[in-house]
């Protein structure tokens, strides 16, 4: 102890504090202030970087989802148009197979009805031409004028509607 | 012969045999020389002896604080290679001269008309002869005026601390131009972290270790740098001097007393959680603790340097005190190892000068609502 104190030297000691002192605030003003922020401000801005990765890739991850989403939405509805589409189309020929059905049913119905006409008011012309022929063709075969002329007429005519051409 | 063993003793075997061979042929190599000398160490016994004393006066010299920086000294034409330092003396106003007036203790040297002579590294008030006035004691009686020169220690200091500006300013202007350290900052970079994240926040807390961060980490360096600068050859020993860690010491202690919180004084005075009698007889306990912290950190870093300093010297001295070379192979060996021992030494000096800096930091700063 006695050694210690005689070697302690005052101006060692002054020195010493006074070079440390110095040293001291001149590596604080120039590295250790800057050194500290530069290295505080570099963690800060990684964790900022990988906090914003991290939510980018979430975000991400979120728009594919939503992508995904929309996609099935959007084929589940292309599936029901094509669905609707398909049965749409199915009532439409079968609507306008009916309906030309229909049409052709009554086409032939008419022309059944005209021809049903047709063929009747020739059966009465044919009837009344008959009458007439056979009437003259009497007249000319028993050479008389048969008397009573309308009245001949009348009987052929009745004689003739009973037959039927049918 | 040989190719007659090969055959018969197996490989591991064999190449046993070749290592014990060959420290044979060494230990022959070695030692012959020694067996040729042996009659030559008797007569060089009365030589060694001197050597020896030469030695011990070299490792006690290079502790101690001188006036010049000594390089080396020529013993065959007995000069002396250094350059002289500044003399400060506060001596009935400042006395300022060269330390070559001194001419290495041989004379006195004259400054406004006083003269001053150094003797064992003080420097003493004379006459005109240089004249040293001596007790019964052998202690001298001169006036020794208050020395403040620029001693070697000084110097180195003074050196050291420039260095160390530099390279640390050079690691805070890189930042200038991004985050990143740039240059040498790429390696001083992680000294800073390693104090901050190792020594600063374990210690102190996250919450009050940035106000202590400066002063932690200008004494790391400075104790670590100016530990590995005693390790050249120029023979620097500022840690090994009991000033110097005083100094460092009491600006611990100093910044612990004046950021210590109440809860701080709180533990020293009145310990809470301890039973009454108790808080009565911690109280001086933990006052001591108060100041023998500090005297710790002066103690420890001024023995482990100095001790260093001693032990590596005295096998550097060994060398040459032997006349053998197995023996100076051994030493240079040991003293090789010690080194490097030495260079870990530097570093965990300073390391756990700082740690326990810190620590004392913690407690200090430490409040209530800490815990």
């Amino acid at each position: 102890m006695e050694k210690l104190i005689s070697e302690f030297s005052v101006g060692l000691f002054f020195w010493q504090t006074l070079l440390f002192l110095t040293l001291l605030f001149l590596l604080r003003k120039y590295a250790w202030k800057p050194t500290l922020n530069a290295v505080n401000e570099r963690e800060r801005s990684i964790d900022d970087a990988l906090n914003q990765a991290e939510k980018a890739r979430n975000e991400m991850k979120n728009l594919k989802d939503s992508n995904n989403a929309l996609m099935n939405e959007a084929r589940e509805e292309r599936d029901q148009l094509m669905k609707e589409a398909r049965t749409m189309k199915n009532e439409i020929i079968n609507e306008a197979k009916n309906k030309a059905k229909e049409e052709a049913e009554k086409v032939l119905t008419s022309a059944r009805e005209e021809i049903q006409n047709e063929k009747n008011k020739a059966i009465e012309e044919l009837k009344n031409q008959v009458a007439d022929f056979s009437f003259e063709i009497a007249e000319k075969v028993i050479g008389q004028k048969l008397n009573d002329a309308d009245k001949q007429s009348d009987s052929v005519k009745s004689a003739l509607n009973e037959i039927n051409f049918n | 012969m040989y190719s007659c063993t090969r055959i018969l003793i197996p490989y591991y075997l064999r190449k046993m045999r070749d290592k014990v061979c060959y420290i044979l042929i060494l230990m022959i190599i070695v030692l012959l020389p020694e067996f040729l000398q042996a009659s030559e160490v008797n007569e060089n016994a009365e030589a060694s002896v001197s050597l020896r004393d030469e030695i011990k006066q070299d490792i006690l010299h290079h502790l101690q604080d001188v006036h010049d920086f000594h390089l080396f000294t020529d013993e065959v034409s007995g000069t002396h290679i250094s350059f002289p330092l500044p003399i400060i003396l506060l001596d009935q106003g400042v006395q300022v001269f060269l330390s070559s007036a001194f001419h290495h203790g041989e004379s006195a040297a004259e400054s406004n008309g006083k003269y001053y002579v150094l003797h064992h590294n003080h420097i003493y008030r004379t006459d005109a002869d240089g004249k040293l006035n001596y007790d019964e004691d052998h202690h001298v009686t001169n006036i020794a005026p208050l020395d403040f020169s620029i001693t070697k220690n000084v110097f180195s200091v003074i050196l050291l601390s420039i260095l160390i500006f530099l390279m640390f300013k050079s690691l805070g202007d890189g930042y200038k131009k991004g985050l990143v350290a740039r240059g040498m900052g790429k390696f001083l970079e992680p000294l800073v972290i390693f104090v901050r994240d190792d020594i600063a926040i374990p210690n102190i807390g996250k919450q009050h270790y940035q106000k202590y961060m400066s002063y932690l980490l200008t004494v790391f360096v400075f104790i670590w740098f100016i530990n590995l600068a005693g390790l050249t050859p120029l023979g620097i020993n500022v840690t090994g001097n009991i000033a110097v860690t005083f100094a460092l010491a009491i600006m611990t202690f100093l910044i612990t007393q004046i950021t210590a919180k109440s809860y701080y004084w709180k533990h020293i005075f009145w310990m809470p959680g301890v039973p009454f009698p108790m808080k009565i007889i911690l109280a001086p306990i933990e006052l001591l603790g108060v100041f023998i912290k500090p005297f710790a950190l002066m103690i420890r870093l001024y023995a482990n340097i100095s001790a260093g300093h001693i032990v590596l010297m005295s096998l550097i001295g060994l060398l040459f005190l032997f006349e053998n070379w197995f023996a100076r192979g051994a030493f240079f060996g040991l003293a090789l190892a010690l080194s490097v021992i030495e260079l870990l030494v530097a570093f965990l000096q300073a390391y756990i000068f700082t740690m326990l800096t810190a620590l004392y930091f913690g407690s200090a700063a430490a409040s209530h609502d800490d815990h």
